[in-house]
């Protein structure tokens, strides 16, 4: 049983006060170009983390924005100590270096464009090697529950999600979001069919309204436009309708139990936008594809990710850990190594929402302290950065 | 006692297997978990585990409640017992 008054955990202080419970030096490349020399880096660096990626050239307006927002926010994540920006030209490049500096954390950048792969990689890797033996020395301090940002996002939903592993979060998140947690939840397109629901569970009509825009919005900007005679195999999508789903609002139902029953969301965040309001929830504009989701969290600087799955998501991310819970008893036979908790017992009827929820806590904090999540182990890494249109 | 079925809620007309292997003619408890009753009903087609079953007779074009909200429409009669899925039961969205 979790004692949940003296909730706490072992986190990494960082330079602007945000609490990270992981240490990476990551290796971040501006654009495509930059990612074969970044991956050399992390390889003549042994402990550093390259994060390979396939866009960052030609975007502009609000791609652009996008791009950058997600790029300084990767690195700017309390989960990491320090960065190398690797790009083909110095003039973005700063522009990243010059997003994560005002965190204070160390940061360099290094450009191709007249010095080549070779010159750079060697500079760019005596510079990650000093970050790195200075990162190793940073010891971790008890913080407060109150410190830690927590994201979630379902993946390969089945109907075992809405009944157990994604009310398990919710429960999590109803516990803890009166003891002053920052959590955040998306996933725009999946709310379809429950989106009047989801607008009563803003703080107040402002908020309900301005989801409610965003949702319409979505529905404007890339449904309409874009579909064909209907979405039935993307939403849902195959594994869905394999796990016994029919529609985007049976889906959609399923998805919202992980908000809880009692929290409200206090505000609506654009994609990879940092929350501004203070400790709550919040709702982010994301795409339902898992690994844009949470790499949009990640940026907007959450340190650990709640992921219920049904038929067997194995999503990681590079610097956010995700933990995996999973309802379907066949799941957890089949594929138990991607998952941290268990919770079919609530379909045999022999564990309450209550005991899952605490057993949630547990695997989170530990995860916290340091414990490896599955999808770390597995070497779990998807970064994928979320396109709004075509690169001119 | 196995439970081989979940309900959300009471007002919901489709329930959940959650148990692997379910045959037809089996007879099977549920639980209907919004009001933790027991429910009893016999299974008239193999639903696989994850899958809806429904919980009374449905006529094409009923709307079809699961979380005690409308969650897609019949698009066939489905007799009580048989199985729900895209085969009889489509979305109002798209």
């Amino acid at each position: 049983m979790v004692d949940k008054s003296k909730l706490s955990f072992q986190g990494y202080r960082r330079e602007n006060g945000r609490v990270g419970i992981r240490n990476h030096v990551i290796i971040l490349p501006l654009d495509d170009l930059s990612n074969a020399a970044s991956e050399a880096v992390a390889n003549n660096i042994k402990g550093c983390l390259a994060i390979p990626h396939a866009y960052g050239r030609l975007q502009f307006g609000a791609d652009l924005d996008l791009h950058f927002r997600t790029l300084i926010g990767t690195g700017c994540n309390p989960n990491v100590a320090a960065v190398i920006v690797i790009g083909i030209e110095p003039g973005w490049t700063k522009r990243v270096v010059d997003g994560i500096a005002a965190t204070g954390k160390p940061v360099e950048g290094f450009a191709i464009e007249q010095h080549g792969d070779i010159s750079t990689i060697a500079r760019a890797s005596y510079r990650a090697k000093q970050f790195l033996q200075d990162a190793t020395e940073k010891l971790r301090e008890e913080c407060a529950i109150d410190e830690l940002w927590v994201s979630t996002k379902c993946g390969e939903s089945d109907t075992t999600s809405g009944l157990g592993s994604c009310p398990t979060v919710g429960n999590l998140y109803d516990k803890l979001d009166p003891m002053g947690i920052t959590s955040c939840f998306g996933e725009t397109s999946e709310i379809t069919g429950a989106e009047h629901v989801c607008a009563g569970r803003a703080i107040n009509e402002e908020v309900g309204k301005k989801f409610l825009a965003t949702w319409q919005a979505y529905m404007d900007e890339v449904i309409e436009p874009h579909k064909t005679s209907d979405l039935s195999e993307s939403q849902p999508t195959k594994g869905n309708i394999e796990g016994g789903l029919t529609t985007i609002e049976e889906k959609a139902f399923g998805n919202l139990e992980k908000i809880g029953k009692t929290v409200k969301y206090i505000d609506v965040l654009e994609p990879a936008e940092a929350p501004s309001k203070g400790p709550g929830m919040y709702f982010m504009d994301t795409s339902s594809a898992a690994a844009e989701c949470v790499t949009l969290q990640a940026a907007a600087g959450f340190a650990v990710h709640l992921f219920p799955t049904g038929q067997g998501n194995v999503i990681g991310n590079p610097i956010e850990p995700v933990i995996k819970l999973s309802a379907n008893p066949r799941t957890v036979r089949t594929m138990g190594e991607h998952i941290d908790l268990d919770v079919s017992g609530i379909l045999r009827r022999e564990m309450t929402l209550d005991e899952a929820g605490d057993a949630l806590i547990d695997v989170m904090i530990r995860t916290c302290n340091g414990r490896l999540t599955a999808a770390e182990a597995l070497g779990h890494r998807e970064f994928v950065l979320t396109k709004l249109y075509r690169s001119a | 006692m196995t439970n081989h079925f979940n309900v959300h809620h009471k007002a919901d007309t489709v329930g959940v297997i959650t148990v692997e292997g379910i045959e037809a003619g089996q007879e099977l408890t549920g639980w209907i978990m919004e009001t933790d009753e027991t429910v009893v009903l016999k299974a008239l087609d193999p639903i696989p585990i994850g899958h809806k079953i429904a919980l009374g007779d449905i006529r094409s074009g009923d709307t079809i409640l699961k979380y005690g909200h409308d969650v897609g429409k019949a698009v066939a009669d489905v007799g009580k017992g048989h199985h729900v899925h895209v085969h009889n039961m489509k979305t109002k969205r798209w």
